[in-house]
């Protein structure tokens, strides 16, 4: 340890000198280029304030693929498959206009579709005769007025998500303010969620007083059940974001992060079972409140002329017991200035929930109960590969596509979960 | 752990105490201002952050979403 603090220090030391060395004077101050016949001296300020119409500035589609297979499901009781594939897509259309001077407004329309097929939804029947699969959509709104003169914005946003047995609705409000010599800022963003849960039982756990005999997560069954009169329970998710970031030099800066989050109400999911030790089932039982702390911190460090570091670290903590670490690392290496490749890697580990246990050691006199492997002790490594290409005249020669990003990666968890994700995403201005 | 994390934390703030922040004009920030700079996640990133969100207990603290929708598969 007293190695690190001695590197630290030495690192600091140097990075003070680094300063010292890019404090001279600006000369570009100086440079105002002399009068001539096109800016006479004295000249009017003709730079008055013109309204910009409203413009579509980028729109931005992000598509993925995510393939995970698994033993551990909770549909049934930390035991089966949990075999999934998920293919998500969202478009994002940045709207900007200006009808104040130094005020800028963009408007940002999201719409997101998935299609999943998941193996153990199948077994929400006993028999596994549910449907597999399954759609959400997920449209949003975020406006932002940004002062063009001193960075400073603020915003409001909401949010819709809608899968047949999961309603969100959410919204938040948004602000950040830069520090005086604009090299830091600081940002705050107050969001909640308001959800329902519908409450839809494995087959053999449905109570008696409900006349539903819907069995699947998705909304049909082989039955051909009603979809009809399915009670729903509320899930509440408050959070307030706070970040800071800093410009340390002309190649480092950092980033502070921390969020307050608190949840209330149905957290468990109906879905999941829970075997005891008796070997009767039942479905999850989890506390009707939470409460999360994440602490995180970004550097990001422009090493040479074509190497760049970024870096994260993540604390976290909440009440149900679970404490867990987060590190990232992703190297991109600019091949040319308007192409990179990045090879990047991700470390997780969390601690279980005093909730959670495998399948068949929960006893029957437990208060609250999961077999959820989402909350059990684990590691998780996540690495691959990242490209970014960016020409200046337009990827592939078309100005329309200024950007296109591809992504895969490979992810592996101690309890046998593995997946694959790749991902696309193109910018169009 | 949280010795560990308290000493992390320390050896954090004393290097940016120790270290001045320079005060950068506009044409110093040319590398800062390159987009794989950026102190935020990349929109590629974004069902990544999706996913991982579901299949791990911890979330937050990475300007993703705290909440919303379900994961339940």
């Amino acid at each position: 340890m007293r190695k690190v603090y001695l590197s630290v220090i030495g690192f600091s030391l140097l990075c003070r000198l680094n300063s010292y060395a890019q404090t001279r004077q600006d000369t570009s101050l100086y440079t105002k280029p002399a009068a001539s016949l096109y800016s006479p001296v004295n000249s009017t300020d003709t730079s008055t304030y013109n309204p910009r119409a409203l413009k579509i500035d980028e729109i931005d589609f992000v598509t993925s693929y995510y393939g995970q297979t698994g033993d551990h499901s909770a549909v049934t009781g930390g035991i089966g498959t949990e075999q999934v594939t998920d293919i998500a897509n969202s478009l994002t259309l940045n709207l900007v206009w200006q009808n104040k001077p130094q005020k800028k407004n963009t408007l940002a329309v999201g719409l997101g579709f998935d299609y999943h097929s998941a193996a153990s939804q199948a077994f929400v029947s006993k028999t596994g005769a549910s449907s597999p699969t399954g759609t959400r959509i997920y449209p949003s709104l975020d406006l932002t007025v940004e002062n063009t003169k001193t960075g400073n914005a603020f915003g409001l946003g909401a949010y819709y998500s809608g899968e047949y047995n999961y309603q969100s609705l959410g919204a938040d409000l948004h602000f950040s303010q830069k520090t005086a010599d604009k090299n830091g800022e600081f940002s705050a963003k107050l969001q909640g969620y308001f959800d329902q849960v519908k409450l839809i039982y494995p087959s053999e756990l449905i109570p008696t007083s409900t006349t539903t005999v819907v069995t699947s997560a998705s909304g049909t069954s082989s039955g051909g059940g009603t979809h009809a009169n399915i009670p729903s329970s509320p899930r509440t998710t408050l959070s307030a974001s706070f970040s800071y970031s800093q410009m340390i030099n002309s190649r480092l800066q950092v980033m502070f992060l921390g969020d307050l989050v608190t949840q209330h109400g149905y957290l468990s999911l109906p879905f999941h079972r829970v075997y005891f030790t008796n070997g009767k089932d039942t479905v999850e039982h989890l506390p009707s409140s939470r409460f999360k702390l994440p602490l995180g911190f970004r550097l990001n460090y422009f090493l040479g002329d074509n190497i760049i570091l970024r870096t994260y670290y993540r604390y976290y903590q909440d009440n149900w017991g679970i404490k867990s670490n987060t590190v990232g690392i992703e190297v991109p290496y600019k091949i040319t200035p308007f192409f990179s490749i990045s090879p990047f890697y991700r470390y997780y580990n969390q601690s279980a929930a005093k909730y959670f246990a495998p399948y068949e050691t929960h006893s029957p006199t437990d208060e609250y109960y999961t077999s959820n492997y989402e909350y059990s002790k684990f590691n998780a490594n996540f690495f691959g590969v990242g490209f970014r290409v960016a020409p200046p005249k337009g990827v592939f020669g078309w100005q329309g596509l200024h950007e296109l990003e591809i992504r895969y990666g490979h992810y592996t968890q101690t309890t046998d979960l593995a997946s694959d994700v790749v991902s696309l995403s193109l910018g169009f201005k | 752990m949280i010795k560990r994390l308290v000493s992390v934390t320390a050896c954090a703030v004393l290097m940016l105490s120790v270290t001045s922040c320079v005060h950068l004009k506009e044409y110093q920030k040319s590398r800062l201002n390159d987009s794989e700079m950026a102190l935020g996640n990349r929109k590629v990133e974004k069902n990544e952050l999706n996913f991982e969100s579901y299949r791990e207990a911890a979330s937050g603290a990475n300007a993703g979403k705290t909440g919303g929708g379900c994961g339940c598969n």
